[in-house]
């Protein structure tokens, strides 16, 4: 890097980029096993100059495993990493780096009480001088990559005061920073609004003016605008390989699950029973003290799903909270079955027959390193079936396992195995099982399907509806309009914690409930 | 891979463990110009010798255990008691106080209740930093620290002034010890100073593996010790399991500190506490935070104890340095087990284990 001095600094490294460009990439016979699975089965991916591959399959199909043996972070057991026709090898990350590979995980790695510049000032290796850190020349850097990929970053903010959306753009930033010639991103707009989604898209599409790109999905829509080329993994196999515009999403969903895949609907009818849940005024605080219902209002009837759409973060996580007993309302009324639980703690929320998929299913779902079979009886330990006196029935709580693993298709190799070591998908499920067990009068569904690939989904939008059909209301809170359209009776809008407008689904369009999430009052 | 590969791995690791941690060890005693064969039979073999020199052992191991149970019942529900230290010093206060104040009780009731005494002394010394934890979130570490200081210094002033035994101001000795507690508080010997505490001390362990794997309340401490947020979004209140975890260690450090007065001492000294409650944390973890794990442990960690009084006399090895091994030999086990609980580590030397074979036919 010395010699750079001769040109201006930004010059010389745009330079230097483009002398040793990643032309192609290929990926040959990987095969990786790891104890009693074999993730990679022989896997072959090529990447030309300036392409987007999409890396296609099913929660568990062994896409993550395979990016990180291009990224040095597991060694295949067979086959090898062609980088412009030469093979290389890669001992680590640093090596990946080294080459000009560049990955953005799909949980962000960055120190929320650091800035920007800090965080990639921590990987930033050309700013250390000895004992010293050249903040500036960190940020200049951070500016320049910002500017010329149109990545708008605030380097002196906070990681905690960006919103998700932004820390995916500080992780690109940080990538290109280091000097990455080729992205790879995992589910790059798993935890993105729609909003958020969109703008990633066309920031993408410009960079491949300059990069290749892979990245790994199940969101067929994404896959199809962003993408040339996409390659299906399904147990750790390439079942198909092929330009993107050749085929249509639902092929590309089939050749994903080996089944074609119909999202079950709503089918209607039922007339609305009385209003089982009915919320009145409440007024809540999110943790940051600010105001996040106001003076809320909804309904919500037996056997009907009302679905809340909105843009996150307009109160939805805290209006769960609060039916639940989770979070303290300032003021209002939750009327449960003619009984206010308004405050009442979540146990005696619970025991009212309040049924709960909360948003976070790894941490506020389950008990991820207790047994699955410990997991169904979380909320139940105490009741006749599965305790006398405070002594369990370990028999029942492992015959009830075994039903429920069975009902629920739930796929892990005992019901013995740690609810935290299954994979999204199955871990919903697990979710799903204890609270449908449970025989709930009601049931609060909070992004039930988020993270999950086609076959999951449609195995738990079929059991909602199953639950609808019991006679059962449920509050299904979801970002995604397709989700809400085919399963909700009634849709709210929610904007800025409170209903904007309540539709019945027959005038409910996309359109339309765009202009509601984006806080247009109607006339 | 098959079970033999499995156990011959197990079997293998741990020798290799077992060797650096003998090497390292050697090494410093060496340097130290000790006879090293002669200090590790010494610490090792010589406390296994003789009745006498096993119970000895034994009478060590039995606060270790009651104390490792009762903080492993605090870990697993989520909470860190370092505050053993001071809980058992306030259950010696509250077993004393018992003793003195009613010394004509016969035994069948004044043991048991000065027992009890004992475990709810240290049961509140341990429910205060629980409470803490629970309704204001203070940490536990600085708590239980502060707590183990405050029990310390009151206890050595209980000894100086209440708890004085009268003889001794007679004599104006001061030492400050209280007098010999009445017989109705001592717990019966079985050979040498080993003592009853063993049975009470076993026991308890069993019932603290019924209370935390057999019961719904058990369950609850698990859940909220593994992922507090999931446990409370399961309608568990996990603030009340903490602080009733805490209570339970606490009390079983108090009853340590009665059973090693009814049992060994008989008479409350300075010094009883001999760090047990800080040992006890290793204890613990070194027991894998489950009873079975701790009775083991708990044996294992007396031995070392004991090993470290002999070591000065027998072979004029400071009982110092003898703490240096120990400390060796714990990283070194804890780090094998580790490596142990790798499966990717093993699943790696198997294949090239297969891949050895295969070269060979």
């Amino acid at each position: 890097m010395t010699e750079g001095r001769a040109f201006p600094p930004c010059l010389f490294s745009f330079i230097s980029a483009m002398d040793n460009k990643i032309r192609s990439l290929r990926m040959e016979h990987i095969t990786k096993r790891f104890p009693g699975v074999l993730a990679s089965d022989d896997i072959s991916i090529s990447v030309s100059e300036g392409e987007v591959l999409a890396l296609v399959g099913e929660n568990g199909a062994g896409k993550t495993t395979l990016m990180n043996i291009l990224m040095g972070l597991y060694q295949p057991d067979e086959g090898s990493i062609l980088i412009n026709d030469e093979p290389v090898r890669f001992r680590g990350p640093e090596d990946a780096f080294r080459a000009g590979l560049g990955m953005v995980h799909q949980t962000y790695m960055l120190v929320p009480n650091m800035t920007v510049t800090e965080n990639i000032a921590l990987g930033y290796k050309k700013a250390w001088k000895h004992l010293r850190l050249d903040m500036k020349e960190v940020r200049d850097r951070v500016m320049e990559v910002s500017s010329h990929y149109g990545l708008s970053v605030n380097p002196d903010a906070y990681i905690w005061q960006l919103s998700v959306g932004e820390q995916q753009k500080v992780e690109l930033v940080k990538t290109l920073c280091l000097g990455a010639r080729f992205l790879i991103l995992d589910e790059p707009t798993s935890a993105l609004t729609p909003q958020e989604v969109d703008e990633l898209i066309v920031l993408l599409h410009r960079m491949t003016a300059e990069l290749s790109i892979i990245f790994i999905s199940h969101k067929l829509q994404e896959v199809k605008a962003l993408s040339n080329k996409v390659t299906i993994l399904r147990h750790g196999k390439v079942v198909f390989s092929g330009n993107t515009d050749d085929f249509s999403s639902k092929e590309i969903a089939a050749k994903m699950t080996g089944h074609e895949i119909v999202l079950p609907r709503n089918p209607g009818g039922q007339d609305r029973g009385e209003a089982v849940l009915s919320i009145k005024d409440l007024t809540v605080m999110s943790d940051r003290k600010t105001v996040a219902l106001d003076h809320l209002s909804l309904d919500v009837s037996a056997g009907e799903i009302v679905g809340l759409a909105g843009v996150s973060g307009n109160g939805q996580r805290e209006l769960a909270e609060a039916i639940n007993g989770l979070r303290k309302a300032e003021s209002g009324s939750i009327m449960f079955f003619g009984d206010d639980i308004v405050n009442k703690s979540p146990h005696d929320v619970i025991a009212k027959g309040m049924g709960y998929i909360p948003e976070e299913r790894n941490t506020e779902g389950i008990v991820p390193s207790f047994s699955i079979k410990e997991n169904f009886v979380l909320k139940d330990i105490s009741s006749e079936t599965f305790s006398s006196g405070i002594f369990t029935k370990q028999k029942k709580i492992d015959e009830s396992a075994e039903r429920l693993v069975k009902r629920f298709d739930v796929r892990c190799p005992g019901t013995g195995t740690a609810a935290g070591s299954l994979s999204g998908g199955n871990i919903q499920k697990v979710i799903l099982a204890r609270e449908i067990e449970r025989k709930p009068r009601f049931l609060v569904a909070v992004y039930p399907t988020r993270g999950l690939d086609m076959g999951a989904v449609e195995f738990i939008h079929s059991e909602l509806l199953k639950i609808r059909e019991s006679g059962i209301g449920i509050l299904l809170i979801s970002e995604e309009l397709d989700e809400i359209m085919d399963l909700s009776d009634r849709i709210a809008v929610i904007y800025k914690g409170s209903i904007q407008r309540v539709l019945p689904k027959a005038e409910a369009t996309a359109e339309r409930l765009g202009i509601l999430m984006a806080g247009v009052k109607e006339e | 891979m098959t079970r033999g590969f499995r156990i011959a791995f197990r079997v293998v690791i741990m020798a290799l463990a077992a060797i650096s941690a003998i090497l390292m060890a050697s090494i410093i005693l060496w340097m130290i110009g000790a006879d090293v064969s002669d200090t590790f039979y010494t610490i090792v073999f010589e406390p296994l010798t003789k009745m006498l020199h096993i119970s000895e052992v034994l009478i060590r191991a039995i606060p270790l255990c009651i104390i490792a149970v009762g903080i492993s019942v605090a870990y697993r529900s989520g909470i860190i008691n370092i505050g053993a230290e001071g809980q058992m010093a306030m259950g010696l206060l509250a077993f004393t106080g018992v003793a003195l104040a009613f010394p004509d009780v016969p035994r069948p009731l004044l043991l048991p209740l000065a027992l009890l005494a004992s475990m709810i002394g240290g049961g509140i010394w341990g429910f205060i930093p629980g409470i803490l934890k629970a309704k204001l979130n203070v940490s536990e570490l600085l708590s239980t620290v502060m707590l183990n200081y405050i029990a310390a210094q009151f206890y050595s002033l209980c000894l100086r002034t209440i708890y004085l035994d009268p003889a001794e101001q007679v004599y104006g000795t001061g030492t400050p010890q209280s007098m010999k507690l009445t017989e109705n508080v001592w717990l019966g010997r079985i050979t040498g100073r080993l003592h009853y505490g063993i049975l009470l001390a076993l026991i308890l362990a069993v019932l603290i593996f019924i209370l935390m794997w057999k019961t719904s309340i058990g369950f609850r401490m698990r859940a909220s010790g593994s992922c507090a947020r999931a446990a409370r979004y399961g309608g568990i209140s996990v603030g009340f399991y903490l602080a009733v975890s805490m209570a339970i260690s606490g009390a079983f450090a108090g009853l340590a500190g009665g059973v090693e007065l009814a049992g060994v001492h008989r008479r409350a000294i300075e010094g009883i506490t001999n760090n047990y409650g800080f040992s006890g944390v290793v204890v613990a973890l070194f027991g894998g935070l489950h009873p079975f794990g701790i009775i083991p442990a708990s044996f294992l960690f007396g031995l070392l104890i004991y090993g470290s009084t002999l070591a000065p006399t027998k072979v004029g090895v400071p009982a110092n340095i003898v703490q240096v091994m120990q400390g060796i030999i714990i990283i070194v086990i804890v780090t094998a087990q580790m490596v142990l609980s790798n499966t990717y580590f093993q699943d790696r030397v198997w294949r090239k284990y297969q891949a050895l074979r295969k070269k060979e036919v």
